[in-house]
């Protein structure tokens, strides 16, 4: 397989690299400075591309590669993945689904503790000396505060499971109602925001979900309520939100995604109540390397002519 | 539901030897029920105090940062009720208590689910790098630095409880949600518990990946958290502590934490609060608390629903909702 070219769309993982170098032609997309040069020369050796939540391919990668016939996802979401272009080309696509669900929804909970409790901002307090001058003000307890999840998929349904543990009611928004599930729908998210205290955004990013978290929703959840976004930083209207959470519109925010990572709203940097992180959902040593597996497993299955092991429908 | 404002004069006496958090959040409430002896208004020394105004005084308000000693004790020999807001004790002499009859309530179940939210919330922090994830966003390093360094996965991780009671039991329970193996140690094996029993803390640190500490302060527990145990923790450990600051050899820690010896703690109490070992706040494995596990918004409604609820009951010779010594 040496001789197969591979395209890594920007980099991800080292232990990925030094893997996919073992068995293909590798090239690394950001070290060349000059793109379309590179894509034009090379346009008839690459067959995969592998991409992640920063960058997959497009449809004018996608045009750019003829000979393409995987695009690996070191990630669960297809956002960077042109899938139409995909599937009208018989361009296989896979992702990297359940490794990482538990990870994400661990770290939902995390945000959500931090948020309400404001761990981060005790710690700055601990650290500037501020505790010897006096207590920090009282917080805001979790256990049993109302969380509305947008998106009952995997990843919703392990936050939903979480959350009970902290006797938490459970509601949801999805495109349409589950029919196994004990947990309250509202068929609409404006209506989800307006009955629960934490929200959560734990569905995929497409045309339809982008900028789901707008003002009307922002305004239904309200001074005292929380957003918690583990999904894709365009499901939110980042400006809104800024402006609501500097003017005391919406309780507090914990955010692991942006609108442009790895720019930052640097409003944000002054607020007690908000958690900003560095897009690490899914950033556990065990859980990378599951994904890198489960990436390469799919690229060797592919090439041997084997079933794949985590294709998108 | 109105109710006609009694006189101060007529309310029932309550001695306050310093305020409680609680109390000084909500003195205005606080005071259309029960009139409050302050002692920490008057110029004279305590014990003066005491034997010049308090002598017939019956019940006693308090909390940690007020120690109901047997010298304060010795002043008050009318005393019959101590209510602390805490729900620990190590700071009333319970044995001085008992001598003299005197009967005590705490906070009973009021703070149990904070604590244990903290509990968790800490350890989440500890393993996902939340806080210090949350400082490198702020102070701008992501666009310039990449990638923050990778966390550790929570599933799988075996998690020992030190001391599995109402906080104990609640941290269990939200942990196995998680996906985390949990296993305790107790004075006592209960048996209604299904989790493995180890019956000392270094048996259960061996076998575990991470400690949270969840017991009372005793002569007993003082240091219990010491060299030995954490050494059987390992390298790859973390503890969490939303207890009392004095169970874990602190000095200890801090050494290991500095060569590297553990994996990370959260630390919601000291040895010496508000004092915290300068040597921490240049490690980035370790989440600082200023004692607030139990200071929310809820908890402290609740608790002031409790402290008034037991203070009404002994007054009007009813049982006390939360005792924890009848005397």
């Amino acid at each position: 397989m040496e001789a197969i070219g591979l395209l890594m769309a920007c980099p991800m993982s080292s232990y990925l690299e030094e893997e996919l170098d073992k068995r293909f032609n590798l090239f690394r997309f950001w070290n060349f400075p000059q793109k379309q040069e590179f894509l034009k020369e090379n346009r008839n050796i690459i067959r995969a591309v592998v991409g992640n939540a920063g960058a997959g391919a497009d449809a004018e990668l996608i045009d750019s590669l003829p000979k393409l016939e995987i695009v690996a996802n070191y990630s669960v979401g297809l956002d960077k993945v042109d899938l139409v272009k995909c599937k009208e080309k018989g361009i296989k696509v896979t992702n990297t689904p359940d490794v990482l669900t538990d990870d994400v929804a661990d770290l939902a909970i995390g945000l959500i503790i931090a948020t309400l409790r404001r761990i981060c901002a005790c710690d700055r307090y601990v650290r500037s000396g501020a505790w010897k001058k006096g207590d920090f003000k009282l917080t805001t307890k979790f256990t049993g505060k109302s969380v509305g999840i947008i998106g009952l998929g995997r990843i919703g349904s392990a936050i939903a499971k979480r959350a009970e543990a902290f006797n938490c009611p459970i509601s949801y928004y999805s495109r349409t109602e589950k029919r196994d599930t004990k947990y309250k729908y509202y068929p609409t998210v404006v209506d989800l925001a307006s009955n629960c205290q934490i929200l959560v955004v734990a569905c995929p990013l497409t045309e339809e979900t982008r900028h789901i978290i707008n003002r009307q929703v922002i305004d239904s959840l309200g001074p005292k309520g929380v957003l918690i976004n583990i999904g894709r930083g365009p499901h939110v209207d980042e400006p809104e939100l800024v402006s609501a959470l500097v003017d005391g519109r919406l309780g507090g925010a914990g955010l692991d995604v942006f609108e442009n990572e790895p720019e930052v709203p640097k409003e944000l940097f002054s607020l007690d109540n908000v958690v900003l992180l560095p897009h690490v959902g899914s950033g556990t040593v065990e859980t990378r390397k599951a994904m890198a597996d489960l990436v390469i497993g799919n690229l060797e299955a592919h090439f041997m002519n084997k079933p794949l092991l985590t294709p998108v429908v | 539901m109105a109710q006609r404002q009694l006189p101060p004069e007529t309310l029932p006496q309550v001695l306050v030897l310093r305020p409680p958090s609680v109390f000084k959040a909500v003195e205005e409430e606080f005071s259309k029920k029960f009139q409050f002896l302050k002692a920490w208004e008057s110029p004279l020394p305590i014990h003066l105090f005491l034997s010049s105004h308090a002598r017939h005084v019956t019940a006693l308000l308090c909390s940690g940062i007020s120690p109901v000693t047997a010298d304060i004790l010795q002043q008050l020999p009318s005393v019959r009720l101590i209510v602390t807001t805490s729900a620990g004790l190590n700071h009333i002499d319970l044995l001085e208590c008992r001598v003299r009859g005197i009967s005590v309530a705490n906070a009973g179940d009021v703070f149990s689910e904070d604590v244990a939210d903290t509990a968790v919330g800490l350890f989440i922090d500890v393993l996902r790098k939340i806080t210090s994830a949350d400082r490198y966003v702020r102070g701008g390093s992501w666009a310039v630095n990449g990638d923050y360094p990778l966390g550790s996965k929570l599933g799988g991780k075996r998690v020992g409880i030190v001391g599995y009671g109402n906080i104990g039991s609640k941290v269990a329970k939200r942990l196995e949600a998680f996906g985390c193996i949990i296993s305790y140690n107790s004075r006592k094996k209960k048996p209604s518990v299904s989790y493995p029993y180890y019956q000392n803390v270094c048996e259960l640190a061996a076998n575990n990946d991470c400690l949270i500490v969840c017991c009372a302060l005793t002569d007993q527990t003082h240091h219990m958290i010491n060299k030995q145990v954490m050494r059987a923790l390992g390298k790859e450990g973390v503890i969490v502590n939303i207890a009392r600051g004095a169970i874990i050899d602190e000095q200890e820690m801090v050494r290991l934490l500095v060569e590297g010896q553990l994996k990370g703690v959260g630390l919601d109490v000291f040895e010496n609060e508000p004092n915290v070992p300068k040597e921490l706040f240049g490690l980035d494995n370790v989440v600082l608390s200023p004692h607030r596990a139990v200071f929310t918004e809820e908890s402290f409604r609740d608790l002031f629903d409790l402290v008034v609820g037991n203070l009404e009951a002994f007054f009007a010779n009813k049982p006390l909702l939360t005792p924890v010594m009848d005397g």
